[in-house]
C-alpha cells in the first residue's frame, strides 16, 4: 500500500514538473535558445499570482485571466525587441542575454518584494482525499488539472490554428517557413509569449504548492532543465512523460535523494539517450 | 520600368570578400518559361536566394508585379506571389503531408479558397492525398518534391521558381514532375523559373534561357534559337 502511495503521489505531480519544463521546451525546439531566465520567468509568474489573487480578493486559478495575456505580451515583446536582436549575432549572445534577464528580474523582484518567502494560499491546501486507503491531496489533484489543462491547449493551439502550424513548421525549417510565407521573427516573438504564458500558469502552481523569494527561479531552471533533457529536447508527449518520472522520482528519493536521482537520471539521458526518452 | 512580371537588374550579392552574383539581370514576361543554366557555382541559386530575400543584395533592384521588391523579407515577397522551391524541396519533415500543403496557404491572401486549392493539389498529385496523414519524411524523394511544389502552389503564386527540382530523382519521376510544371504553367499562367543542370532538357521546355558563368547573366535569347557554339562559350567561358 505505501509503494502505491507513493507511485499515486508522484503521478499527480507529474503534471506539475511537466507544466515548469514546458515552456523551455518550447523555446528550445522552437528559437533553439536556452532560456536561462525561464526559472524567473516562473517566478514571476508566481508574484503575479499572488499579487492579483490579494489585490483582488478572488480565487487564485482566476488571476490566470489576467497573469496569462500579460505575460504573453511581456514574452512577445522581449523576444521581439531584445532576445531577436541579440540572436543575429549568434546563439551565444543570446544566451547571454537571457542570463542577464535572469539577475534583472531576480533584482527587480528583491527590490519590489523583499526577499521574504511568500506563497498563495488556497481553501484546499492542507484537504485531501481517501479512497480505498490511499489518501489524494486535493491540491495536488488541482495542479495536475491545471496542468494537463494548459497543456491540452497548447497541444490543440500548436496542431490546429495557422499560427501553431506555422510554429511547428520553423521549428522543423525556419528558411523553409521562410519560403512559406511566415515572418520568422514575429514567429520566435509568439513562441516566447506562449513560453511565458506556461511561465504563469507554472508560477501560479508553485506559489500554491511552495513558498517562493525572488532568488527561488534556480531551482525551478534546474528542474525545467532536467524535464526537457528527459523528455528530448522540444517533444510535449516527451515533456509530459518526463515530468511524470521526475515527480516519481522526487517522491521516492523524498526530500533528501530526490533531486540527486533526478540528476542521476539527466546524466544517464545525456550519454546514453541524448535524444531524450521518446527521441530515435 | 518595363511591364515585365518580374525583373531582376545589376542585381550584386556578395559573401564576404566573395563576389557570388555580379551584374546580374533577368526579365520574366506573365506566363513564360524561363531557364537559368550555368555551371555549379556560377551563381544560380545565390541569385535566386537573394532574390526572395534569403541572402542580403549588395547592389540592384528587383521589381516585381509593378513594384520594387529589393530586399524585402521574404514573408512580405511570398505575400505578393513570387515563391521558390528550394533544392531538395525542403518539406517540413516531422509535419503530415496536409500540414505541409497548408503551411503553403499562411499568407492572408492564400488562405481564403485554401480548401479550393488544396483539392485542385490532391488532383495534381493523387499519390499526396493516399499519404496526406503521414509524416512528409516518411516519403520518397519524388513524392517530397511533390509536397514541395503543392505546398508552393497553396500560396497561389503569380510566379513560381524551381531550384535543380530534378536533382536526384529517376528520370521517370522527373519526367512527370516536368509535366506537371508544364501542366501548372498552362493552367494558371504561372510564370516559371528553371535552375537545371540538365541544358537540353531546360531548353526544351522553357521560352527563353539564361546563362549565368562567375556570378554573372553572360547569355540569353529564345531557346528555340539556341545557338550550340555560342551556349557552349558562354556556358564553359571558353
Amino acid at each position: 500500500m505505501y509503494i502505491l502511495q507513493t507511485i499515486i503521489n508522484g503521478l499527480l505531480l507529474g503534471g506539475y514538473y511537466a507544466l515548469i519544463g514546458i515552456g523551455m521546451t518550447l523555446i528550445l525546439g522552437i528559437v533553439k535558445l536556452t532560456n536561462l531566465a525561464h526559472g524567473e520567468f516562473v517566478i514571476i509568474g508566481a508574484y503575479m499570482a499572488s499579487v492579483i489573487t490579494t489585490q483582488f480578493g478572488i480565487d487564485p486559478i482566476l488571476s490566470l485571466v489576467i497573469s496569462v495575456p500579460l505575460m504573453f505580451l511581456i514574452g512577445f515583446v522581449l523576444q521581439y525587441v531584445l532576445i531577436g536582436n541579440a540572436m543575429k549575432k549568434g546563439p551565444e549572445p543570446a544566451l547571454l542575454v537571457t542570463f542577464g534577464l535572469s539577475i534583472i528580474i531576480m533584482d527587480a523582484l528583491r527590490m519590489g518584494f523583499t526577499v521574504n518567502e511568500k506563497s498563495i494560499a488556497t481553501p484546499y491546501s492542507t484537504k485531501s482525499i481517501t479512497i480505498g486507503g490511499i489518501s489524494i491531496s486535493v491540491l495536488n489533484l488541482v495542479l495536475l488539472a491545471i496542468s494537463l489543462i494548459s497543456i491540452l491547449l497548447l497541444t490543440v493551439f500548436l496542431s490546429r490554428s495557422y499560427v501553431g502550424r506555422a510554429i511547428r513548421a520553423t521549428a522543423d525549417d525556419a528558411q523553409a517557413a521562410a519560403l512559406s510565407g511566415v515572418n520568422i521573427k514575429k514567429v520566435y516573438a509568439v513562441a516566447m509569449g506562449v513560453s511565458m504564458a506556461s511561465a504563469a500558469v507554472a508560477g501560479l502552481c508553485v506559489g500554491m504548492k511552495s513558498t517562493f523569494n525572488p532568488t527561488s527561479g534556480g531551482a525551478y531552471l534546474s528542474t525545467a532543465f532536467v524535464v526537457v533533457v528527459i523528455g528530448g529536447m522540444g517533444s510535449i508527449p516527451g515533456t509530459l512523460i518526463a515530468g511524470f518520472i521526475f515527480g516519481l522520482a522526487q517522491v521516492i528519493g523524498g526530500a533528501s535523494y530526490g533531486q540527486l536521482i533526478s540528476y542521476i537520471m539527466l546524466l544517464a539521458v545525456l550519454v546514453f539517450k541524448p535524444r531524450g526518452i521518446l527521441g530515435k | 520600368m518595363n511591364d515585365a512580371l518580374l525583373n531582376i537588374e545589376n542585381l550584386s550579392v556578395n559573401y564576404g570578400d566573395f563576389i557570388a552574383v555580379e551584374d546580374a539581370s533577368l526579365t520574366v514576361e506573365g506566363g513564360q518559361i524561363i531557364s537559368l543554366i550555368g555551371l555549379n557555382g556560377a551563381g544560380k541559386t545565390t541569385l535566386v536566394s537573394s532574390v526572395m530575400g534569403l541572402t542580403k543584395q549588395k547592389s540592384g533592384k528587383v521589381y516585381f508585379d509593378g513594384s520594387d521588391i529589393s530586399n524585402l523579407p521574404t514573408d512580405k515577397i511570398v505575400a505578393r506571389g513570387l515563391s521558390l522551391i528550394p533544392q531538395g524541396g525542403r518539406c517540413f519533415n516531422r509535419m503530415s503531408v496536409q500540414d505541409n500543403l497548408l503551411m503553403g496557404s499562411f499568407p492572408k491572401s492564400a488562405r481564403k479558397g485554401a480548401k479550393e486549392t488544396l483539392s485542385h493539389i490532391y488532383e495534381l498529385f493523387p499519390v499526396l492525398k493516399d499519404k496526406m496523414r503521414d509524416p512528409a519524411g516518411s516519403l520518397s524523394g519524388g513524392q517530397r518534391q511533390m509536397v514541395a511544389i503543392g505546398r508552393a502552389l497553396m500560396a497561389r503564386p503569380k510566379c513560381l521558381i524551381f531550384d535543380e527540382i530534378s536533382l536526384g530523382l529517376s528520370p521517370s519521376v522527373i519526367k512527370d514532375i516536368y509535366n506537371c510544371i508544364k501542366m501548372i504553367n498552362e493552367t494558371d499562367k504561372t510564370a516559371v523559373i528553371l535552375i537545371e543542370q540538365d541544358t537540353q532538357r531546360a531548353l526544351k521546355m522553357s521560352d527563353v534561357f539564361y546563362v549565368m558563368l562567375k556570378g554573372k547573366t553572360v547569355l540569353s535569347g529564345k531557346s528555340a534559337d539556341v545557338d550550340a557554339d555560342s551556349l557552349k562559350e558562354a556556358y564553359f567561358g571558353m
